[in-house]
């Protein structure tokens, strides 16, 4: 073991998701990685590809947009509008904590679970008004 | 009165603090991400209620809307505050979940490299959809112009 080894084993770490019992404000954080890290993965591909066809003329459009409605392609779009809404609603719930505020446990624990419902809420309001609309 | 650890083989106490503690570059890191995120906010709800406000999602409704300023600036702002945004979060999780300095330093690389590729597309078929929509206003005034009798007046 190497001398760096054995000084950061003694240092204090972190506790891991393991220890802890589950909580509102420990699902909106890890819903906020999750949907973060997704859509940096998922979502900005999806927004290149469709960058790209539009770019590349109408044959390719077609193309993008045939698979974005077949029965696969919505179940990535509503998951990707998912991700974003959640994340924005979570994000802007960083923003409050980070001006000092909302730590209270039960104040902290009402907004995780606003937030939390809130992504869910938006991303139907969005999907009835583009369809409905 | 001083206890013997292992450590002790190298530098002072408070040197060796120093060496395994903050290397004071978070806080840049943390306000980016805020800075960046502020901007994801207004310019995704922007694409979000243009997206709304479309008539229609085909190619046309979409090429049009992206091909004038109020589509192409917010778009292009976008990209950048996204992708910026992106590569922040995504090494928050590559320094969390990928160990060792080697393999780590690795796919912190490839990040960079992917980001940089990504944004830099995503810019240039902005720009390409803006020059089409421009040859296409060109094309459409010249023809106008020679059905009029005056072959280049548009010009």
């Amino acid at each position: 073991m190497s001398l760096s080894g054995i000084a950061m084993a003694e240092r204090p770490l972190s506790p891991h998701l393991s220890i802890w019992k589950w909580g509102p404000a420990m699902l909106v954080s890890i819903l906020h990685r999750v949907t973060g890290d997704g859509m940096a993965l998922v979502a900005l591909p999806v927004l290149l590809w469709w960058l790209g066809a539009l770019a590349s003329g109408s044959a390719a459009y077609e193309t993008f947009t045939g698979i974005a409605t077949s029965w696969y392609g919505y179940v990535v779009l509503v998951g990707i509008s998912w991700a974003f809404f959640n994340h924005l609603c979570s994000g802007i719930r960083h923003f409050v904590l980070d001006i000092g505020a909302g730590y209270a446990v039960t104040v902290n624990n009402r907004w995780s679970v606003v937030t939390t419902v809130g992504g869910v809420v938006l991303t139907a309001a969005f999907w009835a008004v583009l369809v409905l609309a | 009165m001083e206890t013997q650890t292992p450590f002790d083989r190298k530098g002072t106490p408070i040197g060796r603090v120093r060496g395994l503690g903050s290397a004071h570059r978070g806080p840049h890191h943390w306000l980016l991400q805020r800075f960046t995120g502020a901007g994801n906010l207004l310019l995704a709800l922007y694409l979000v209620f243009s997206v709304l406000l479309l008539p229609d999602l085909s190619y046309d409704s979409a090429f049009r809307w992206l091909s004038q300023p109020a589509g192409a600036l917010p778009m292009a702002l976008l990209i950048v505050s996204v992708f910026w945004h992106a590569r922040l979060g995504l090494q928050v999780m590559i320094e969390d979940y990928v160990h060792g300095p080697g393999r780590r330093f690795a796919v912190i690389l490839v990040l960079n490299l992917a980001t940089f590729a990504g944004a830099a597309f995503a810019l240039l078929c902005v720009a390409r959809i803006v020059a089409t929509a421009v040859g296409l206003d060109m094309t459409q005034g010249i023809m106008q112009a020679m059905q009029a009798g005056r072959p280049g007046g548009a010009l």
